[in-house]
């Protein structure tokens, strides 16, 4: 790796930033929505209850397999673009 | 044929086809994917990791716990899914490529210390014991109920056939008996879910049920339920917690605990390559979400059915007569889990919440106090007997249940057996031990883990998804932190992780057994595990998050201070970091 040091780094860099933004989106629909921001959402209704408790109970599950694929798509992109890539 | 009998056969069909698999497998596999190098499909790796996760704790337990707490316990929901993203971000691509068996090995490389991987075998042990505490406690209910014994006749029969099933050991290892498993438990779990949805709501995905008009009433589901236990004086189900740092720092503890539990990293070191480590965790969690989208649902359904058939005629008239219960109530009695106590003598069960506020009222209605309790972890086997379903259902649920306990008793049994023969005894102890001696210690410390985690069970520090919930939050305090700063971190070194793992152990551990007894022996306590005695009104459950952080700063705070890691282990860290060149994981 060290004739690449620095496309390693950058590599790195676009993995952190990747995972960063992810789990922003992470923590904003389990800790966020279904959580801290319940109160907030209380207006909209769902089903009966309120839009956090169907975070609470669906919406963040969802999200969360969106998330993880998102990263596997974009993380083997970043791959072939650094090089890095096994194959 | 009698209900008993209809269990028994599906319970025996689907061990059967399990050993089935088991000796098919072997018989393909030299050629098959031994060659390949480990080289599993993500998706087929998917749903070995769905079967090895979901245990006792998420199929038995868990929607009971969702039945009774209603928003406050979506906890689980989100912690033992929301894990799978740190995994799938944080650990498995880098460990995958560190290309190392056991959580304790990559641990005693990347700190360069044999301490460091000592005392990962210890955080490993204490966790999974714990974890397995909970799965007997749930395999306990499942074998009480079916074979119609008391509870503690139920769990030395699970103690038993998890023994077995455990030391036959190249069974677990396999995947496609996992992927039967898994096929056995999720079938089991969706289809009285399915039914119940429809019988309620005409809608038949139970997520979007639940979330639908009930048919009879003409309410959404979730507004009539909140009407019904209100009317009796118990919480609102959808209410909003107050504690919310308590409610985050539990979910905390969890994604964490998941991100930390040694047998559940092991399944993706199996895959063939970084890019299949990283698509892995997606199909595993779409396979995990399949019965985690199922089971808030099954937990409001199955409150609302007990609720009518309790009050059939409505909350305002009488409860129905005693001599008229339903079948299930009879049965279910009998492994003492359902408990019923006539105490104003009119011959009715009056099933409230007797709290002050509703006394006025119950002293109206000529009630003396609730005289109607269960074991919440009776409620998803009771669920198709509560909605009517036929004895075929019943059967199901049973084989699935059982698959659930023993696939993750027997995963967890075999990470406390590896890590003390190979990493322990191997590693540290005598280096020249035989194959042999070193299974042989292997199947001893498993039949001690089993005796231990049965004497504990009997009694456990509370329901199965508690106890489980409480090895997640050792696992978050203490293998987490380690394992991913060892992958983002190059200054953390050997005395920082020990220390980290330590201290967050410790704390961890203090905080549990000051509320739960020491060892998790009952009456040994030094408070009362109520809410009032907690600290910041933090409960054991969720105490794992802090002992996360307490690792994190600990391990920083010391090596900061101490000599950062040779060169070669910098270099280490760099390599886990790019997928290029990762090879076959080796054997160790």
């Amino acid at each position: 790796m060290s004739g690449h040091s620095y496309d390693a780094e950058k590599y790195w860099k676009a993995n952190l930033r990747l995972i960063g933004g992810s789990l922003v989106i992470w923590f904003l629909v389990s800790y966020g929505a279904a959580m801290l921001f319940r109160p907030l959402l209380a207006g909209i209704s769902v089903g009966g209850t309120d839009l956090g408790f169907w975070f609470a109970q669906q919406g963040s599950i969802l999200t969360f397999i969106v998330l993880i694929f998102f990263y596997a798509w974009r993380m083997n992109k970043i791959d072939e673009q650094f090089g890095v890539s096994e194959e | 044929m009698s209900q008993f009998a209809i269990n028994l056969l599906f319970v025996g069909a689907s061990f059967l086809l399990y050993i089935g698999i088991a000796i098919w497998a072997k018989a393909g596999s030299t050629k098959d994917f031994y060659v390949a190098g480990g080289g599993i499909h993500p998706i087929t790796n998917g749903v070995a990791i769905g079967a090895d996760w979901m245990s006792a704790a998420s199929f038995i337990s868990m929607a009971g716990l969702i039945a009774a707490g209603g928003y406050s316990n979506s906890t689980f929901l989100m912690g033992w899914t929301g894990g799978y993203v740190l995994l799938a971000m944080l650990l498995a691509p880098y460990l995958r490529k560190f290309g190392k068996f056991t959580v304790p090995e990559f641990i005693g490389d990347r700190y360069y210390s044999d301490n460091a991987r000592l005392v990962a075998v210890i955080c490993l042990i204490v966790a999974s014991v714990t974890y397995v505490i909970g799965q007997m406690a749930g395999a306990g209910v499942a074998f009480s109920r079916f074979l119609e014994v008391d509870s503690t006749m139920g769990l030395i029969i699970a103690a038993i056939v998890i023994f077995f099933y455990s030391v036959m050991g190249g069974m677990k290892g396999i995947t496609y008996t996992q992927v039967a498993q898994y096929c056995v438990l999720i079938v089991a779990y969706t289809i009285p879910a399915v039914f119940i949805s429809l019988n309620l709501t005409g809608n038949p995905i139970p997520g979007l049920g639940m979330f639908s008009t009930h048919t009879d009433s003409g309410l959404p589901i979730l507004t009539k339920l909140n009407q019904v236990i209100t009317d009796l004086g118990f919480n609102e189900y959808t209410a909003d917690v107050d504690n919310k740092l308590n409610m985050i720092l539990f979910t905390m503890a969890l994604m964490f605990g998941t991100a930390g539990l040694p047998h559940v990293i092991i399944r993706f070191f199996t895959v063939r390559k970084v890019t299949d480590a990283r698509w892995s965790g997606g199909w595993a969690l779409v396979f995990i979400a399949l019965l985690y989208l199922t089971a808030p649902a099954v937990a409001s359904m199955a409150r609302l059915n007990i609720m009518t058939t309790i009050y059939p005629d409505g909350t305002d008239a009488a409860p129905i007569m005693y001599e008229d219960r339903p079948n299930w109530i009879k049965e279910w009695e009998v492994t003492g889990l359902i408990q019923y106590e006539d105490k104003n003598n009119d011959g009715r069960i009056q099933y409230y919440n007797a709290t002050e506020s509703f006394a006025p009222e119950a002293e109206a209605r000529g009630w003396e106090g609730n005289e109607f309790t269960y074991n919440r972890d009776i409620l998803v086997l009771a669920n198709p007997e509560i909605a009517n379903l036929p004895g075929w259902v019943i059967g199901l649920i049973a084989a699935g249940g059982l698959a659930a306990a023993l696939s993750t008793a027997a995963g967890l049994l075999l990470a406390i057996s590896s890590a003390i023969s190979h990493d322990l005894i191997k590693g540290r102890f005598n280096p020249n031990i035989s194959d042999k001696g070193e299974l042989l210690a292997a199947r001893i410390s498993m039949a001690v883990a089993i005796v231990v985690a049965t004497y504990l069970g009997a009694n456990p520090p509370g329901f199965a998804a508690q106890v489980v919930a409480l090895a997640f939050g050792i696992a978050a305090a203490s293998l987490f932190p380690a394992l991913m700063m060892g992958i983002f971190s190059k200054r953390v070194n050997n005395v920082g992780a020990i220390s980290g793992m330590l201290a967050g152990l410790a704390f961890t551990l203090c905080y549990i057994f000051v509320y739960k007894g020491w060892l998790f022996i009952p009456g040994t306590n030094n408070l009362a595990d109520t809410p009032e005695n907690w600290v910041l009104g933090i409960s054991p459950l969720s105490i794992g998050a802090i002992g996360a952080i307490v690792n994190f700063a600990v391990a920083f705070v010391v090596a900061r201070s101490t000599a950062e890691p040779p060169k070669e282990i910098q270099e280490l860290v760099e390599s886990v970091r790019y997928p290029r060149g990762a090879g076959a994981a080796q054997d160790h």
